[in-house]
């Protein structure tokens, strides 16, 4: 990423390590985040990438340095949630462990229909509603920081480019960053600026753009992604 | 416990007041004092084996009640074994009533304390957490409302049937409820209805006792949402 002022670092990490049951998980994870960018992090299953979310949030115990910047505020959104036996409506959820909330204008800045989806159970909305009611609530309190685990996590193929599209919106509208986790190469082409890759440790720093570099996706996966091939075989 | 998905740890849970409710037999005290310092005390085990060894809370619960079962029924005396299992209306003293009421008004009160938290906390506990929320902590308090509901319940339908107030009334509101708010106020509604109903279904089948007859009330009440719900779509 270049020499980058700490001013414009909102998170800073180095050496991050974590273990659980004494399996090391995260080993020596070093990386920055600028103010009012995308960090997608990429990576197999089991690579991290949630324990990660974990530890930046605290909520796992960790060695190494990890230093957001003053008055940083987070909002998270988890992977998964259970949401389909609890008969809690979507304006409960949106109270819930928030001091100030206005419910219609949280939907609204998600670019769901209020007056249509306010009074319903959350368990019973679709994949991409459920998503987006969980972004209003992460961003009910004004965070300058969003941590998305997989925010495209049970929504069909055709509704995830809509949800990208209308965080990158708010994004530039609010000045706020986003880690975004995700497993598809074409979103952290088109909606971050940065790409941690993590396997255990990290395999590629950068920005997102060199994701089309051969060298880079061997960086990441061993050996090239060849899409021509992928394609022509079609 | 419903929600929790623990509905059966919370019928289990209950027969762990058994052994409690036999010391207070032989010792000559009042033995629902004993039945929840037993079920209180299993309880709080529970939650710290199950922080310390991540065991299930279903098994360590199915472990714990099957010996406190088995010793109950070794210590408590023959004539008081049916009334500690099946719950007796007759011994129901003025003082047990009163110390019911207030037993009762703390657990709402308590309730309403933690009511935000344990909700986010079943959704997504690391969503709670990273919230500031000491998930560990709003678990064992709401394990104490339990223990206290479970201990109210047992002197009028017995230790065996007590798990039917943490599960039955709780399965019929959700029936009919489209959210929270609802949910909370039908399920104490259906258990007071269950358990008046039951109790003076009493009058009529005098060698039944109240134990029996509050289940029948509230499974029928549960049928009749069933039927509701399945009418008017009242979840969707």
């Amino acid at each position: 990423m270049g020499e980058t002022s700490n001013e414009e670092q909102i998170l800073t990490v180095s050496d991050l390590s974590v273990e659980l049951q004494n399996q090391p998980i995260l080993d020596k994870i070093s990386f920055i985040v600028k103010k009012g960018t995308t960090l997608a992090i990429l990576g197999p299953n089991g690579a991290g990438k949630s324990v990660l979310f974990r530890a930046l949030l605290n909520l796992l115990p960790h060695k190494g340095n990890m230093k957001w910047a003053d008055k940083t505020k987070i909002g998270y959104v988890p992977q998964n949630v259970a949401v389909s036996d609890i008969p809690i409506s979507v304006r409960e959820f949106l109270s819930i462990g928030k001091n100030k909330c206005n419910p219609e204008e949280a939907l609204n800045l998600v670019r769901l229909n209020a007056s249509k989806i306010l009074d319903k159970r959350l368990g019973i909305l679709s994949g991409g509603e459920l998503r987006r009611v969980l972004i209003a609530w992460a961003l009910i309190d004004d965070p300058n920081v969003l941590l998305l685990d997989e925010p495209t996590n049970g929504v069909d193929v055709g509704s995830e480019e809509p949800i990208f599209l209308m965080l990158d919106g708010i994004k530039k509208t609010r000045k706020i960053t986003i880690l975004l986790i995700t497993h598809d190469i074409h979103i952290v082409q088109e909606y971050s600026d940065y790409l941690l890759a993590l396997n255990k440790c990290i395999t590629f720093f950068g920005k997102s753009a060199e994701i089309a570099n051969i060298t880079t996706q061997q960086a990441i996966y061993g050996e090239p992604v060849c899409v021509e091939t992928i394609k022509s075989e079609e | 416990m419903v929600l929790e998905k623990m509905a059966l740890v919370g019928d289990a849970l209950s027969h762990v007041a058994l052994p409690g409710l036999a010391i207070g037999y032989l010792l000559n005290f009042n033995p629902f004092i004993g039945g929840f310092a037993f079920l209180f005390a299993s309880a709080v085990m529970i939650w710290y084996v199950q922080r310390i060894t991540k065991i299930s809370f279903e098994a360590l619960v199915g472990a714990s009640f099957t010996l406190a079962l088995a010793v109950g029924i070794i210590i408590i005396p023959q004539i008081e074994l049916v009334e500690a299992l099946f719950g007796s209306i007759a011994n129901v003293a003025i003082w047990d009533a009163i110390a019911a009421t207030i037993a009762s008004i703390v657990a709402v009160l308590l309730t309403r304390v933690i009511y935000k938290k344990l909700v986010l906390a079943m959704i997504s506990e690391d969503l709670a957490i990273s919230k500031g929320i000491d998930v560990a902590k709003t678990n064992l308090l709401y394990l104490f409302l339990v223990t206290v509901v479970v201990a109210v319940g047992i002197k009028i339908i017995g230790t065996l049937l007590v798990g039917f107030l943490v599960i039955v009334p709780a399965i019929a509101a959700r029936n009919l409820s489209p959210n929270m708010l609802r949910y909370t106020v039908l399920s104490a509604v259906f258990g007071v209805i269950s358990a008046i109903s039951g109790v003076l279904l009493t009058s009529y089948f005098v060698t039944v006792p109240p134990g029996p007859l509050v289940v029948f009330s509230g499974i029928t009440i549960f049928a009749i949402t069933i039927i509701l719900n399945r009418v008017k779509k009242l979840t969707v």
